[in-house]
C-alpha cells in the first residue's frame, strides 16, 4: 500500500503536541510517521518506550502526549513489558475475551536502551517470538542524562563519557552492528531507516508489522542538542548520514539484505563531520587519521552491504 | 491550581485523558515564528511532514496554518519547504507587529 | 455446604513447589513469566509441564532472566493479565528495580518465593535474606510454615493482592529444600472450588483498551511522587484488613482459618519465641517440650511480614515475660533483625517497654533443632526472674566461636 501524504495529513496525530521534546528533535518526527503509517493500514496501536528523551518528554504526569494506550517500565525492559502485553492480547484474544482487531504492539527506544541496558530483553523476545514491532530512535547517546557514550555511539565522536583531551580524541571504537546481531538471532524482519526517507520508512514499517514475529527498525535520528548542530538541521542532517552512507538504508527481509535507498551521489564523511559539533576535532591536523579511519570502514562496509544485497 | 491529593488521584499513576499535554502551550518556548507565505505553498505537505510538533494546521489536504500555541520554532518546516514559502521572523517581531 | 468441600479435598504427598505449582494449575493464570533458579526450578518445571500437557489455558512466556520474569509481570498484568511468577533468593535480587514498578503500577501480580540466602559465599540453601531484602518495595508479603500452607497461601494470595482496596504485588514465601523439595502432606481442594474461590480477575484499567487510550507508567515529578507513593502507603496497610477476611474467607472452604500471626501455646505462656516460617515447626516442638517440664512456654508464629501486624503482635505479647525474636536473615549492621526492630517499634508507639532478645539463626540452610530452642526458652526464664537482659542485644544461634 503506497502512503500518500495528501491522505494521511487528514490523520489525527496520534501523539499529541504539547510534549516536551526540544526543539527540532527527530524523535517525535519519527514517531509521527510510524504512527501515522500504521494508522493509515487501519491498525489499532499499542506503544510502549523505555526510559529516555521521549518518555519523559511524552509523560509528565497529569499530561501525557500519546493518544494511543501506551507503557513504560524501566530502562533496560520495554521490550519483555510490550511483548508479555501482546501476549495477553493473544491469550484473550483465544479465550474469545477480546475480538482480534489485529493490534500492532510498537516499542520506541533510545540506543542506549537498545543497544545496551536492554540488548538481552530484546534478544529474548526475538527468541521467543513475540510480535512485536521495536523502533530504535537511534541518537547515538544517552541523550536524555546529558550525551553519554552508547555502544551506537560512532567513533571519534565527542560525548560527555568520551570527552575530547590531550590523550584522548573522543570515542575509540565503532559502533555495535546491532541489525547484524539481530538477523543473527533469526529475526523476520530488520532495517535500518532515516526520517527524511519518509516513503522508505513508511514502507518499511508496513512490512514489518504485515509479517508474523517480531521485527526491528533502527530509524536514525539526528539530535540538534548532542551532535551539535543548529535545530532546523535534523532533517538535513538525516540525509546527509544518508548521503555519505554512515547510515546506509537498507533492510533485511528472512535473513535476505536489500539496499532500499541509494545515495544518488556517495558523498565524503569528512562532509557530514564538517557539519556536526561532535566531530569538530576531526578536522585538526592530528586527528585525520581518526577521521580516515571512519571513511574506511563506512567504504568497508557498504561493500559488505553490497555483496550482501547481491 | 489546586493539585489533587493522594485520595483524588487514579490508582496506580494512570492517566485517562489521552493527547492531554495539548494543554502545555510550548510555543512559549519559541524565539523565531515560522510565517507560511499562503501564495507560495503548493500543500506538498513536507512541513507537516517533518514537524516535531505536530503544528502544521492541516484541513481537507491543505495547509491553513500553523499551531502557535505549541510550534517551538525550530525552522525545520522553513528549512524543509522546496518553495522556501515559509519565513522565521524573531518572535518579539512578530508580536510587536500584531500588536500594531 | 463449606463442610462437603472440605471432605471433597484430596491429601496428596507433594513437595512444596510442586504444592505451588499444583495451585497453579487450579488457578489456571492468564501468564506465567518464570525463569529456573534453584530451589524454585521445580515449580517452572512442573507448571511447564502442565503447560505441555494441556491442563492450563495459560499463556507462558519462558523468559531469559528473571528480570525479564517481572518485566513480563508487568506487561501482563497492566495489559488486564492474572499474571504469576516464582523465583528465590539472587533471581528476586535480579528483579528489584522492577518490584517498585510492580506496586508503583498497583499490580496484583503474586509470586513463590523458595527462600533462599543471597551470595557470596555462594550458596542455594534457604534462609529468609531475600524476601526481608525486599521487604520494603509495596510487595505484601507472606510466609508459609509447612506444605498446607504454601498450598493455602498461594491461593488466597489471590484474592489479597487483587483486593479493590490493596492491588498490590504479593510473596508467597517458603523455605527452598526444606519445604520446597521435601514431600509433605497437602489436602488439595477441588480444581472448581479454587477456581470460585479466586474468581476472575477484573482489571481497573487495561493497556489493551484500544477505545479509551490510556497512559501507564508515567514520569512524575516533585509534585505528584509523594502523593502516588502516598496512595501506596495506604494500600498495603489496608492488607492488614484484608488478609485475615480473606483468610476466614478460605477457612470456609477448607476449614482451615488464616490470620496474620498465629499463637501457639500462647495465652498462658511466659516466655515465648517470635518465629517466621519453617523454623516454626521445630519451635513448637520446643514449646511442647518445655511445657512437659513445666516452663510456660509458647510460640507467635508470624505469617505476613508487610505489612507488619503490629497491633496483633502487641495484643498477643504485651503481658509476656519475655520474648526472644528469631530472624532467618542476614541484615548487616543494623540495631537488630527486621523482626525485631519492628517489634521494638510496634511496642515503643504503644508506649511499651519488653524483654526482648534477638537471635540471628539458620542462615545458609544451617539446622535449628527443638533443643536449641530450648536453650532459648532457658534464657528467657532467666530473664523473666531477673528482669536482666545482658548484651550483646544480638545474638546468633549455633555459629562456632
Amino acid at each position: 500500500m503506497a502512503i500518500k501524504l495528501k491522505e494521511i495529513c487528514n490523520q489525527e496525530d496520534k501523539i499529541a503536541p504539547g510534549h516536551r521534546a526540544c526543539h527540532g528533535c527527530p524523535e517525535t518526527i519519527i514517531v509521527r510517521q510510524v504512527l501515522h503509517t500504521i494508522t493509515a493500514m487501519g491498525k489499532p496501536v499499542i506503544a510502549a518506550s523505555p526510559t529516555g528523551c521521549l518518555e519523559v518528554c511524552t509523560s509528565p504526569y497529569p499530561q501525557t502526549a500519546w493518544r494511543v494506550p501506551w507503557i513504560h517500565n524501566a530502562f533496560e525492559n520495554v521490550s519483555s513489558t510490550l511483548a508479555a502485553a501482546w501476549s495477553t492480547y493473544k491469550h484473550f484474544v483465544k479465550l474469545g475475551k477480546i475480538e482480534d482487531r489485529d493490534v500492532k504492539f510498537v516499542v520506541f527506544g533510545g540506543d542506549g536502551a537498545t543497544y545496551d541496558i536492554g540488548l538481552q530483553f530484546i534478544s529474548g523476545v526475538i527468541e521467543r517470538g513475540q510480535h512485536i514491532l521495536y523502533v530504535c530512535l537511534n541518537n547515538e547517546a544517552y541523550m536524555n542524562t546529558g550525551t553519554q557514550r552508547s555502544g551506537a555511539t560512532p567513533l571519534g565522536a565527542w560525548t560527555t563519557t568520551t570527552p575530547v583531551g590531550k590523550v584522548v580524541p573522543g570515542k575509540t571504537e565503532h559502533r555495535k552492528d546491532i541489525v547484524g546481531m539481530f538477523v543473527a538471532n533469526g529475526i523476520p524482519y530488520a532495517a535500518q531507516a532515516a526520517p527524511h526517507a519518509w516513503r522508505d520508512l513508511m514502507t518499511k514499517v508496513q512490512k514489518a508489522v504485515s509479517i508474523e514475529g517480531p521485527s526491528y527498525i533502527d530509524v536514525i535520528a539526528p539530535c540538534p542538542r548532542g551532535w551539535r548542530f543548529p535545530i532546523d538541521q535534523t532533517i538535513y542532517m538525516s540525509r546527509l548520514a544518508v548521503d555519505t552512507c554512515m547510515w546506509p538504508l537498507y533492510e533485511v527481509e528472512n535473513g535476505k539484505y536489500r539496499i532500499t535507498t541509494r545515495p544518488l551521489e556517495k558523498k565524503p564523511v569528512i562532509e557530514y563531520l564538517k557539519a556536526q559539533g561532535r566531530f569538530g576535532h576531526l578536522l585538526l591536523p592530528e586527528n585525520k587519521h581518526i577521521a580516515d579511519e571512519l571513511q574506511r570502514k563506512v567504504d568497508q562496509d557498504w561493500e559488505e552491504l553490497q555483496k550482501r544485497a547481491r | 491550581m489546586r493539585l489533587k491529593s493522594w485520595k483524588e488521584l487514579e490508582t496506580g499513576v494512570v492517566i485517562l485523558e489521552p493527547g492531554n499535554s495539548v494543554l502545555y502551550r510550548t510555543g512559549t518556548w519559541r524565539t523565531f515564528r515560522p510565517i507560511i507565505d499562503m501564495e507560495k505553498c503548493t500543500h506538498c505537505m513536507f512541513c507537516w511532514l517533518y514537524c516535531p510538533d505536530g503544528s502544521i494546521l492541516v484541513k481537507d489536504s491543505k495547509v491553513i496554518g500553523i499551531d502557535y500555541e505549541h510550534c517551538k520554532g525550530c525552522g525545520i518546516c522553513a528549512r524543509e519547504c522546496p518553495k522556501k514559502a515559509v519565513t522565521m521572523v524573531e518572535e518579539v517581531k512578530a508580536r510587536m507587529e500584531e500588536a500594531k | 455446604m463449606a463442610e462437603v468441600m472440605v471432605r471433597k479435598a484430596e491429601v496428596k504427598a507433594l513437595e512444596g513447589d510442586k504444592a505451588v505449582a499444583e495451585a497453579m494449575r487450579q488457578i489456571n493464570p492468564d501468564v506465567v513469566a518464570a525463569y529456573p533458579v534453584t530451589p524454585q526450578t521445580e515449580i517452572v518445571m512442573e507448571f511447564s509441564q502442565f503447560v505441555a500437557e494441556g491442563l492450563v489455558d495459560t499463556e507462558f512466556i519462558p523468559v531469559e532472566s528473571e528480570f525479564a520474569a517481572m518485566s513480563s509481570c508487568v506487561g501482563a498484568s497492566c495489559a488486564g493479565a492474572r499474571a504469576m511468577s516464582a523465583t528465590c533468593g539472587p533471581g528476586l535480587e535480579l528483579m528489584w528495580e522492577n518490584l517498585w514498578v510492580a506496586s508503583g503500577l498497583r499490580c496484583p501480580i503474586v509470586m513463590a518465593v523458595v527462600n533462599r540466602s543471597h551470595a557470596a559465599p555462594l550458596n542455594i540453601l534457604t534462609d529468609q535474606t531475600d524476601m526481608m531484602g525486599s521487604r520494603d518495595t509495596g510487595w505484601i508479603e507472606i510466609y508459609a510454615e509447612n506444605h498446607q500452607e504454601v498450598y493455602d497461601n498461594f491461593i488466597q494470595a489471590v484474592r489479597i493482592a487483587e483486593h479493590p482496596d490493596v492491588l498490590l504485588p504479593i510473596m508467597c514465601g517458603h523455605a527452598g529444600f526444606v519445604l520446597g523439595h521435601t514431600l509433605g502432606r497437602v489436602e488439595v481442594l477441588p480444581d472448581e472450588v479454587v477456581r470460585n474461590f479466586v474468581g476472575e480477575y477484573k482489571p481497573l484499567y487495561s493497556l489493551l483498551d484500544i477505545d479509551q487510550p490510556k497512559t501507564f507508567g508515567a514520569y512524575d515529578h516533585w509534585d505528584y511522587f509523594f502523593e502516588h507513593r502516598r496512595q501506596v502507603f495506604e494500600a498495603i496497610n489496608n492488607a492488614l484488613r484484608v488478609i485475615p477476611e480473606i483468610g476466614q474467607e478460605y477457612g470456609k472452604i477448607s476449614g482451615r482459618y488464616y490470620g496474620l500471626v498465629e499463637p501457639y501455646r500462647l495465652d498462658d505462656a511466659d516466655v515465648v519465641i517470635m518465629i517466621i516460617g519453617s523454623g516454626a515447626g521445630a519451635c513448637r516442638e520446643a514449646v511442647d517440650e518445655m511445657r512437659e517440664k513445666g516452663t510456660k512456654a509458647g510460640m507467635l508464629k508470624v505469617r505476613c511480614f508487610r505489612p507488619f501486624p503490629a497491633e496483633e503482635v502487641v495484643k498477643a505479647l504485651k503481658d509476656k515475660k519475655a520474648v526472644a525474636v528469631m530472624d532467618r536473615c542476614a541484615c548487616f549492621g543494623a540495631e537488630g533483625s527486621p523482626l525485631f526492630i519492628e517489634t521494638c517499634a510496634a511496642f515503643f508507639n504503644r508506649g511499651l517497654r519488653m524483654k526482648l532478645i534477638n537471635y540471628f539463626y539458620g542462615l545458609g540452610g544451617r539446622d535449628t533443632i527443638p533443643s536449641e530452642f530450648c536453650d532459648i526458652f532457658y534464657e528467657l526464664s532467666q530473664i523473666a526472674e531477673t528482669g536482666e537482659i545482658k548484651p550483646p542485644f544480638v545474638r546468633y544461634l549455633a555459629v562456632r566461636e
